[in-house]
């Protein structure tokens, strides 16, 4: 906590002998016991397993941020030689600071990148204003780049300190621009070395981080299902054993699976099966009761669609394969059924905006086939462009109503399996990845007959071409999968809100030993919380006050104070504002280590104000030393604060129900105590 | 009608012309002269009395033309067309005075309703769904209503832009684009919320720069007139649609500014600067507030009936409505044992605690009957409050009455059924880790987890529970989870009624929290409902959590497709307004792609020259008198109308909830006026640079005027967009529209 404290000081101040000693008590007080407890501690379930996954070069996914803080989780076990084969998911079942940072979690690696980079800004402005372009100038610069695009790295939310950073680099540079001493060349230079350090070095780190996260994690693993048929098979392992060896183009012919590209809210493909659609639904409208079309979660030998010639009867591949180009009128039948895809002018059973599509059953009642489907490639390059096996995002367009072939996302009642709606869309004009398909196993089919077809679709598709998709298009897909991936905003027994945060209304308990009382909690020292939301409170009133004075041109603090007051606040403050409010904005399930970033910058500004009320507004000695009493009074009352909750910090020691009692200060901390 | 309107805009005119003179002070306080009239050589305009006297005419003018556009073919198509019938039937409910319920704030709909009266409507017509043809019913006076608001914008933005530039080209062609563009022109004409809110924003925007133009004759008449007109402007935005935050913080921002620059400004003494603030706060706070608060009092003074809308709101509210169940109703006031009663679920659209004969199926918790919530009154609904430890009849005349107060064990029967409410530790049908809730026991006679803490959450009326005003949470006693519902819809098992769990977790939801709202025990005395009606604040705040919860609610589906912000500047994608095959009159949403990408190209242009200019001065460069006055036009003209396009674009891409191409409208009316302004300082500068002036002021004419004849030649091809075509569809290379379909994502 110490070390938190004391930072701006010694930014200003430049070197002296309490940074030694202060990062002393800080490393001690983080270190102390460390590898106590032996067992699995709240999100170190997740984070852990995500670290094995690393040692096995196992490709995943987390939704929360990039990978930066995972790897470096990551190499730190594989110094500490950790080998990657334990299992991590048994939860053996001021201190928030120092909780968060002596477990294995992400926050306290951003909220040191985040005052790092905050750190390096102020040193960087400082030899702005000896020597620009020094190698210490170059070094903060570089620096501030590094340690922001590292925050982002770690977790999105480090964006909102780099963006802090950007608009406090901003100013200065429009104050910069403003400088009629300076030449044009010079200004062009700052602007150009600013540019390089805070734009193009964040976003080249930014990429190099999922270079490495990809080029380390190169085997197929449990998140694979929300990625591309593409991006699956580039990974070892996985989909790629199955279609190493496909024919890459899509022939007349060709026996295929169809993956929706949405794929939401399950990944699946495309199928039919024997059963029909209920003469009557429950709402009492009628159906074709032709042959049930739907999209299914799982591989299975009913996916299986061959792609027929219209004008041909032959469900094989001639020699040599005639290849299906964008345009193309086709037909497709069900491999299981020899049933041709079809869709008409009757509601579909859960959307009755759209169309049913069913595999067509001829009751010889006055209802004729409609199974004709254009191919449109959407990513294609030319209008001639032959339709690739998973390369190729197609959208498959009903010849004679314009509809175009859609998951829709329901889910069938019982009669459907529970498996997903598809439909037949008439907003056809309208693109949505929901009407977009790809090839993903693929191969020639070689059987006449209906007998020998079937057992030619239960074999494994095996045959011989390797594709490997660019870094760039990779990247490009993980990025976007990451930002839009949902998280479900379910609730949790710990999660709060972020109005209880800033009163310290909630605690996360961590850990509980497995017999006896001793636990761990995310808490925070109560006088601290306090009175750095005081300070930040005082703060805006007397930034108010002062500035409103200065406009009627009266100047309290002298210039060169009165900027570092600024600065200090800008940072300090603005950084807390940014890493608070935008969780009000935010819809997912919200912890109260989410505020320990915010909590961090409010620390900072603790001691300026606090400098700042000895130095201006305590004018005379005794209101001076009244000031220095009280402040030795304060914190005493905070290490005595942090005395007696330090057991629920380190959970070293096993209390007794009374004690426990008497340290739920509020009621509704979740401090856990054993029955009797 | 159109020279009557003239004649009115004319008379609002002639009040603003009093301060006119000496805008251009504001516009670049050092300067004197006129900005226009000194930095374009163009003795061809003469005297100043002989400018006036264009301006006129042209505004005149300007007013005819906009009129003429947006009243040709009003009446078609004879049929409900898009959201029409959605703000037609709410127009209806105010004349027939049905309470109703809808997501935007009441005064456009008021307003809708009240030239609906005015014109003769009576208010039978259901406006059940689009494509009913109207027959002998008058709509026109709610369409003309519509159109008239959405004709004024076109004036509105002229003056505006003059007043901001004082160039009569950019004016002219802010008008011309705004005239032009179908997809303004077609939102005009129906009966929809979009012209009235279009016409609120516009109104506070110009009386804004009116006001603003006054600055150098504070607390003179015109000064206050404009400052009023400002709020009360404001106060409509948002009384139509909540949307109209933006332009208030549009406005907050430029009152801000203004008292930053009063307030620096040392010969003004503090007394002075004091009285700038509270004219400000009482013209654009106090105000407003007030106006704004009116409409709701009007709204439900007015909806009186029960209606559509009761369901929405909670039990106290219903009892104001004629025609409800609750209304005049008069029941005991205090919950005692043996009280036959209903409870409801504070959250909207949950319903009453409910249960009936039928067992949760095999497999799903303990096969016990099924409690859910149901929205519907019925007499499954009812439960008696029984004491947990005796199941003696309380109503038996020898026991004395006693009250059930805040922490108190209690016991809940099923009155139909007789069992008991109930809960265990087996997981709730449909949400995780919340345990089940059943009807158990036999005529009264069950176990301990038949037991529940009644517990009070607002406390004001003391430990009795009030009916309808209470907020009550039950907590079950064995395993202290809190009764509540979840909200999703049950299988068929359930009847599609709403799941009731009991959670463990313990934070306050809605969700949890229930009150009383039948009351039913003879020996209690009955007291009139009316005691407890909530007063107007209450009503008020309840209103808005509502339609708050009811806009937050209204989320796209992942499948579907949905228009995304970034459509909309592009002109991505229009709506359907009527019709879909080619023989129905279709009529299509679309902005005309010719404004449109202008605006889009005049936004890029200026945030280029803008910050070029900007950096210049910051760096000191000297600039020539003519290229300063139009860099300050650009920059504090220009200035405002991009945060005013920014202020009512960019919010929609943080908002979740479902968005539509019409949403933009707002912003483009910035749009348009910036691109007025853009290229009038363009081309001004262009011909300022060109050595000849002859040649200078060709270049300006033949520029200015190519401007508005493209702009008028687009909107010859597209007008069938907006006045409705027939035959076939574009996408048919026969159809006269084929060659019009820029887009592939164009759909008529």
């Amino acid at each position: 906590m110490l070390g938190f404290l004391k930072h701006p000081v010694v930014v200003t101040a430049n070197i002296n002998l309490n940074v030694v000693a202060l990062t002393a008590v800080g490393l001690l007080s983080r270190l102390w016991q460390l590898s106590y407890p032996g067992a699995v501690v709240f999100d170190e379930v997740y984070y852990g397993q995500y670290i094995s996954f690393y040692m096995k070069r196992i490709f995943f996914l987390d939704g929360s941020g990039p990978p930066f803080g995972h790897m470096l989780l990551a190499l730190g076990g594989y110094l500490g030689g950790f080998d990657g084969n334990f299992l991590w998911n048994r939860i053996g079942a001021e201190n928030a600071l120092i909780t968060q940072s002596r477990l294995m979690l992400l926050e306290s690696v951003l909220i040191f990148f985040n005052l790092l980079a905050v750190l390096s800004y102020l040193k960087f402005s400082n030899s702005q204003k000896q020597r620009p372009f020094s190698p210490s100038w170059w070094f903060w610069l570089m620096l501030t780049g590094v340690a922001c695009s590292c925050a982002v790295g770690v977790k999105y939310v480090g964006v909102f300190t780099y963006l802090l950073v950007l608009a406090v680099a901003g100013v200065h540079a429009w104050h910069l621009i403003g400088d009629r001493t300076l030449s044009n060349v010079c200004v062009l230079g700052h602007l150009l070395a600013r540019a390089a350090a805070l734009l193009v070095t964040p976003a080249a780190t930014y990429v190099l981080f999922f270079y490495v996260h990809l080029s380390l994690a190169y085997r197929s693993g449990p998140h694979d299902q929300i990625m591309s048929s593409a991006f699956q098979a580039s990974l070892e392992g996985g989909l790629a054993r199955i279609t190493q060896g496909q024919p890459l183009e899509v022939a007349y012919g060709s026996q295929v699976t169809l993956k929706n590209v949405f794929g939401k809210p399950v990944p699946c493909w495309l199928h039919s099966h024997q059963s029909t659609y209920p003469v009557v639904y429950e709402s009492g409208r009628g159906s074709s009761h032709q042959q049930q079309v739907t999209c299914y979660p799982f591989k299975d030998v009913n996916n299986w669609w061959i792609v027929k010639d219209p004008g041909r009867h032959q469900l094989v591949v001639n020699n040599p394969p005639k290849p299906v180009r964008h345009g193309d009128v086709v037909q497709l039948v069900h491999g299981m059924t020899t049933r041709f895809l079809n869709t008409h002018d009757v509601a579909a059973p859960l959307s009755p905006h759209s169309q049913e599509v069913s595999c067509y059953v001829d009751y010889n009642i006055s209802m004729p086939a409609q199974n004709l489907w254009r191919l449109e490639i959407v990513n294609r390059d030319s209008d001639t462009e032959v339709w690739k096996t998973i390369l190729s995002e197609v959208r498959l367009v009903h010849v004679n109503t314009s509809t175009v072939l859609k998951l829709s996302g329901a889910h069938l009642p019982d009669w459907g399996f529970r498996q997903l709606e598809v439909v037949g869309e008439k907003m056809a004009r309208a693109y949505h990845e929901s009407t977009v398909w790809n090839v993903e196993e693929h191969r020639y089919g070689k059987s006449q007959e209906q007998k020998e077809r079937e057992v030619e679709l239960h074999s494994p598709a095996q045959m011989d071409v390797s594709r490997n998709l660019s870094f760039v298009a990779r990247f490009l897909e993980l990025q976007w999968r990451m930002l839009t991936a949902k998280s479900d905003g379910s609730e949790h027994k710990y999660s709060s809100s972020p109005l209880d945060w800033v009163t310290l209304d909630t605690s996360i308990a961590y850990w509980l030993h497995p017999r006896t009382s001793a636990q761990i909690h995310l808490l925070g020292n109560v006088v601290i919380w306090a009175s750095a939301g005081l300070a930040t409170v005082l703060y805006v009133l007397l930034f108010v006050w002062y500035l409103l004075r200065r406009r009627r041109k009266i100047c309290d603090l002298p210039e060169d104070s009165w900027l570092r007051w600024v600065l200090a606040g800008a940072l300090c403050a603005g950084g807390w504002a940014v890493n608070y409010l935008p969780f009000f904005l935010m819809e997912k399930t919200l912890f109260l280590y989410h505020y320990l970033p915010a909590l961090a910058f409010q620390i900072l500004l603790l001691p300026v104000v606090l400098e700042h009320i000895s130095d201006h507004l305590c004018r005379t000695q005794l209101l001076r030393s009244l000031f220095s009493a009280l402040l030795v009074a304060w914190y005493s009352c905070a290490c005595h604060v942090f005395n007696a909750l330090r057991p629920l910090t380190y959970g070293d020691r096993s209390l007794s129900p009374s004690e426990l009692k008497a340290l739920r200060w509020k009621d509704s901390w979740d401090i856990l105590i054993r029955k009797q | 009608m159109p020279p009557v309107v003239g004649g009115g805009l004319a008379g609002s005119e002639l009040r603003s012309r009093r301060c006119g003179p000496q805008t251009a002070t504001v516009v670049g306080p050092d300067k004197t002269a006129d900005p226009a009239a000194r930095s374009l050589k163009r003795p061809a305009w003469g005297s100043r009395h002989f400018e006036a006297a264009g301006r006129w005419a042209l505004l005149a003018l300007v007013t005819l033309l906009s009129f003429a556009t947006r009243f040709h073919r009003l009446d078609q198509p004879p049929h409900v067309c898009w959201d029409e019938t959605h703000f037609g039937k709410m127009g209806s409910y105010y004349i027939n005075r049905t309470f109703f319920f809808d997501v935007h704030p009441p005064l456009g709909k008021m307003l809708i309703g009240l030239a609906g009266y005015l014109s003769g409507y009576d208010g039978t017509f259901l406006f059940q769904k689009p494509g009913d043809k109207y027959e002998h019913h008058n709509y026109m006076g709610m369409r003309g209503f519509c159109a008239f608001l959405g004709s004024l914008l076109v004036p509105f933005a002229y003056l505006t832009v003059w007043e901001l530039s004082k160039s009569l080209p950019a004016a002219l062609l802010t008008a011309a684009l705004l005239t032009f563009d179908t997809g303004c022109l077609t939102l005009s004409q129906y009966i929809l919320l979009d012209p009235i809110l279009m016409f609120f924003i516009m109104a506070a925007m110009l009386s804004t720069v009116k006001y603003n133009s006054c600055a150098n004759r504070p607390f003179s008449a015109p000064w206050w007139f404009w400052l009023s007109l400002t709020g009360i402007n404001l106060a409509g935005a948002l009384g139509v649609k909540f949307v109209g935050l933006f332009i208030i913080l549009q406005v907050g921002w430029n009152t801000i500014s203004d008292l930053w620059h009063l307030f620096g400004d040392l010969s003004l003494s503090m007394v002075t600067v004091g009285k700038h603030l509270a004219a400000r706060v009482l013209c654009l706070i106090v105000l407003p507030l007030t106006l704004y608060t009116a409409t709701y009092a009007v709204h439900f003074t007015v909806l009186n009936k029960s209606g559509p809308g009761d369901g929405f709101f909670s039990s106290a509210f219903q009892s104001r409505l004629s025609g409800n169940n609750l209304h005049n109703a008069s029941i005991p006031e205090h919950l005692a044992y043996g009280s036959v009663i209903t409870v409801k679920n504070l959250r909207m659209a949950i319903g009453y605690l409910h249960s009936h004969r039928h067992l949760y199926p095999e497999g799903i918790g303990a096969r016990q009957q099924q409690v859910t919530t149901y929205l519907h009154k019925d007499y499954n609904n009812l439960w008696i409050i029984k004491k947990h430890n005796t199941n003696a009849d309380p109503l038996d005349p020898s026991f004395p009455v006693e009250f059930v107060r805040h922490g108190d064990i209690i016991r809940l029967e099923h009155k139909e059924t007789s069992r008991n409410l109930h809960s265990h530790y087996h997981e709730a049908p449909l949400t995780r880790k919340h345990y089940q809730v059943t009807g158990y026991g036999i005529n009264g006679t069950g176990d301990s987890n038949d037991f529940w803490r009644i517990e009070v959450v607002n406390r004001k009326f003391g430990n009795r529970i009030k009916v309808l005003r209470s907020r009550i949470r039950l907590i079950h006693l064995v395993t202290g989870c809190v009764l509540g519902s979840s909200g999703k819809v049950l299988p068929k098992w359930g009847w599609e009624q709403l799941e009731v769990t009991c959670t463990p977790y313990l934070k306050e939801t809605l969700n949890s929290i229930w009150n009383v709202e039948d009351h039913i025990n003879p020996k209690l005395p009955n007291i009139s409902l009316e005691v407890l009606q909530p007063s107007f604040p209450e009503v008020l705040l309840e209103s808005h959590m509502v339609m708050i919860r009811g806009n937050s609610g209204l989320k796209p589906k992942d499948n579907e497709f949905t228009s995304k912000p970034w459509h909309w500047p592009i002109n991505y994608q229009g709506l359907r307004f009527s019709g879909i095959n080619d023989t129905d009159f279709r009529v299509y949403l679309l902005g005309n792609p010719v404004v449109w990408w202008l605006n889009l190209l005049s936004i890029a242009l200026y945030l280029l020259l803008g910050s070029a200019i900007a950096i210049a001065v910051q760096r000191g460069a000297r600039l020539p008198a003519e290229v300063e006055g139009l860099s300050q036009v650009l920059l504090r003209g220009g200035g405002q109308l991009l945060l005013g396009w920014a202020l009512h674009y960019f919010p929609f891409f943080l908002m979740g909830r479902i968005l539509y191409f019409h949403h933009y409208f707002p912003a483009m009316l910035f749009s348009s006026m910036l691109t007025g302004i853009l290229w009038d300082t363009l081309l001004r500068l262009w011909a300022w640079s060109l050595a000849s002036s002859s040649l200078a002021r060709g270049l300006y004419v033949v520029g200015n005027l190519g401007l508005l004849l493209g702009t008028a030649y687009s909107f010859y091809l597209f007008h069938p967009l907006a006045y409705g075509m027939v035959g076939p569809l574009a996408q048919d290379p026969q159809s006269p529209m084929a060659g019009l379909r820029w887009l592939e994502s164009w759909d008529f």
